[in-house]
């Protein structure tokens, strides 16, 4: 047993944790040019350190207590500012996720990036993000949060757009950008609004006045939607979630670490960090649970009918963060943060996976995969693991984390979004389910590849995630207790400790709903004993609307964009006629005055002598007319 | 010996000047300037010679001054006829309405 020092020293080294892969990034920045390819061990070195340290600073708190170090960064007039960092329950749990999936990811890309050329700049990049996304997680006040949220999104910009000679990877890290920036503009406002009511950036402090009254309560409601709509953007939240599945450009380990695991979840991060103000507005949990629902079903609609393997994923991811915040909405503190988990695990593990079949049949539509079960005998069983755990499959990590959230739906007696997760839930095991058995069984549909199975720095991380995706359910079950539930609600005072038992029949719905989902999808695209189109097939309607996303990039392209455009346009008239013109004018009569003057400068040394001579006369005159001095 | 009065030296000075500077600010001929400019000097000398001698506080200062002056002159009159040599070496001409190269 340890005691208590030594649980404050695990903690105190916390700050080293985003050290290590910024000292990646600087290393390779400097020296990628010489190391090539040997860039990839000097990544994969200091992110195995940031995971040690971190397992280290999760087993300190687990046995200790919160640490938090901090000091003053600015002082201005009254308000002092300050920079640290906190190790809590959720910061040492984030931090484990976040290090251990982002040394995986750098592993994995060490095969899968293996022909690269710009390998050291891809992995300077990955170690950028990688310090950002842990510098958030331990930020203590809500500045220092709002700067690592910003250097995430320019990690994330700068993975995406890594093949940027791709116009289409361009375009998307742009939209990216800028559709994030619409809700971090919301995150900003909200922080500066809380900072002008209670004068402090600190996450403590805000929560402190909240309880006692110090903020009314239209602005607690205000602001918590505003900090929601940075979460949105960044969480990828109908209906601001059209940059993810475009993230998809980006090389597929970025895809796995940056919009599975651990940056969208970012969003889901800040309403966990901020849960107290939440709570403190029941419209704002009402909208944070809504938009959650809403977005769940939204996205797994569309994944429902996507030909490309990394865009369901998306989808899926973008349906699975909505049940997040649909948790979170809903009163499920740990619900949601036990599902951003599980879904950290088994997505991150699809994602490698989906690389790994990429990587073997140099295509990204599933209508023409197939039959790789035979082939792929270590992705092929590791993505059949994912799948089971998204689809909320019994024993599976995600089937514990997605009953908590269907209860937590249940007992806040909001019905309506009940029944969206448990419609979503079916969808998710049917697309999942339908994105395996096109890859995984039939035959292969595209001719002449040679396929073969990844090297073993990609399969190894896929391993350890599989065998994560399944047990990292249990640290929280009805069954065997719920060691995280009680973990993460100990000793603070804004969250009652949770023993939600929700009714057992959820649970046994749940199941249902996700067999018939499975049976569905075994029986269209395994046994083709229904045909595919059942309900709808190519070119119908529903089909069509579900294929285009429900059109929601055209209607922005048409409203949004459009006017933006045919505003900017006007704009630009009016700085090139009017501003510039006004501009132009002063400059050009200026110089037409000058050439005016400059004619009486004619280099006749007598016409000078003359105007002298005119001047003094003219003095003398005024001089003899005023009788003496002047005036 | 002193009937001659303050105001005809003056007047004379004031005839001499003004006709100096004419020629100072019409002629063509450099040389004729130059001379115009000896002749506003000289007008000045005798009004300096004149008050030191008739002027309400006479005094010897005004006559040293205005042989200040000439040396002045001398020194002006052989710096310009040099500058107007290496000119008309150049310019090939002593007209005063070609030497313009200061103008804009």
């Amino acid at each position: 047993m340890l005691d208590k020092g030594d649980e404050d020293a695990m903690m105190e080294i916390a700050w080293i944790i985003p050290l290590f892969p910024l000292l990646s990034f600087l290393l390779l920045l400097a020296a990628g040019r010489v190391l090539k390819e040997k860039s990839a061990y000097i990544g994969i070195l200091l992110t195995l350190c940031s995971f040690l340290f971190s397992v280290l600073v999760l087993w300190g708190r687990i046995r200790g207590d919160t640490y938090k170090a901090e000091a003053d960064w600015l002082n201005i007039g009254e308000a002092h500012i300050k920079a640290g960092f906190e190790v809590n329950q959720l910061n040492a749990l984030m931090l484990v996720i976040v290090s251990l999936v982002s040394f995986l990811v750098h592993l994995y890309s060490k095969g899968y990036m293996q022909r690269e050329d710009r390998l050291p700049v891809f992995y300077a990049y990955l170690g950028l993000f990688t310090f950002a996304m842990l510098g958030l997680v331990i930020s203590p006040n809500l500045l220092q949060l709002y700067i690592f949220w910003e250097l995430v999104g320019l990690g994330s910009f700068l993975l995406i757009g890594f093949y940027f000679y791709k116009e289409e990877a361009k375009a998307a890290a742009k939209k990216a950008f800028i559709m994030t920036r619409i809700g971090d503009v919301g995150l900003f406002i909200g922080m500066i609004l809380l900072f002008w009511k209670t004068g402090s950036f600190d996450f403590q402090v805000i929560f402190q006045e909240v309880e006692g009254g110090g903020i009314t309560q239209s602005m607690i409601t205000l602001t918590a939607i505003l900090i929601f709509i940075g979460a949105m953007g960044k969480s990828g939240q109908f209906p601001l979630h059209t940059w993810l599945p475009d993230a998809m450009e980006g090389p597929t380990p970025v895809s796995a670490l940056i919009h599975a695991a651990t940056m969208v979840a970012a969003g889901v991060y800040l309403v966990a960090a901020m849960y107290p103000l939440f709570l403190a507005s029941t419209s704002a949990m009402l909208i944070v649970a809504s938009i959650g629902g809403l977005t769940a079903i939204f996205a797994a609609s569309i994944g429902l009918v996507q030909r490309d393997i990394k865009r369901i994923l998306a989808y899926s991811t973008v349906s699975q963060l909505g049940y997040m915040m649909l948790a979170l909405g809903t009163g499920g503190y740990t619900a949601g943060v036990f599902h951003l988990m599980t879904h950290a695990f088994f997505k991150a593990l699809l994602f490698l996976a989906a690389g790994s079949v990429i990587h073997a049949v140099h295509t990204q539509d599933v209508e023409e995969m197939g039959g790789l079960w035979k082939k792929l005998r270590i992705t092929g069983p590791v993505f059949l693991i994912g799948t089971l755990a998204i689809s909320g499959v019994p024993l599976f990590s995600g089937f514990f984390s997605k009953d908590e959230i269907l209860s937590s739906a249940w007992e806040n007696g909001n019905y309506v979004l009940f029944g969206l997760a448990v419609i979503a839930a079916f969808f998710t095991a049917f697309y999942m389910f339908r994105l395996f058995f096109l890859v995984f069984s039939g035959r292969l549909k595209k001719q002449g590849v040679l396929v073969h199975e990844s090297p073993r720095s990609m399969t190894f991380p896929m391993i350890i995630l599989a065998v994560l995706a399944v047990i990292s359910g249990y640290i929280n079950t009805p069954w065997f207790g719920t060691f995280l539930g009680s973990w993460l609600t100990e000793g603070n005072p804004y969250l009652e400790p949770e023993h939600r038992s929700g009714p057992v029949w959820i649970m046994g719905a749940a199941t249902l709903v996700s067999l018939a989902g499975i049976a569905l999808a075994y029986l269209i695209y395994r046994r083709n004993s229904i045909s595919r189109e059942w309900l709808g097939g190519e070119g119908s309607f529903l089909h069509t609307v579900l294929y285009n996303k429900y059109y929601v990039d055209e209607f922005y392209q048409g409203t949004i964009v459009w006017l933006t455009g045919f505003v900017s346009i006007f704009l630009s008239y009016i700085d090139r006629f009017i501003v510039e013109g006004l501009v132009n004018g002063i400059a050009a009569s200026i110089h037409k005055l000058g050439r005016l003057l400059s004619r009486f400068q004619t280099g006749q040394t007598q016409h000078y002598g003359a105007i002298a001579f005119l001047g003094l006369a003219v003095l003398v005159i005024i001089f003899a007319l005023t009788g003496g001095m002047f005036g | 010996m002193t009937s001659i009065p303050l105001s005809a030296y003056l007047v004379l000075a004031l005839v001499l000047f003004c006709i100096g500077l004419y020629g100072a600010l019409t002629k063509k001929n450099t040389v004729i300037v130059l001379i115009s400019i000896e002749l506003m000097l000289n007008a000045v000398n005798i009004n300096l010679v004149a008050f030191s001698r008739l002027g309400p506080s006479p005094s010897i200062t005004g006559q040293i001054f205005s042989l200040f002056t000439i040396a002045v002159a001398a020194a002006e009159a052989a710096v310009g006829l040099a500058v107007l040599m290496s000119l008309y070496n150049r310019k090939k001409t002593v007209n005063i309405d070609e030497m313009n190269s200061l103008k804009h």
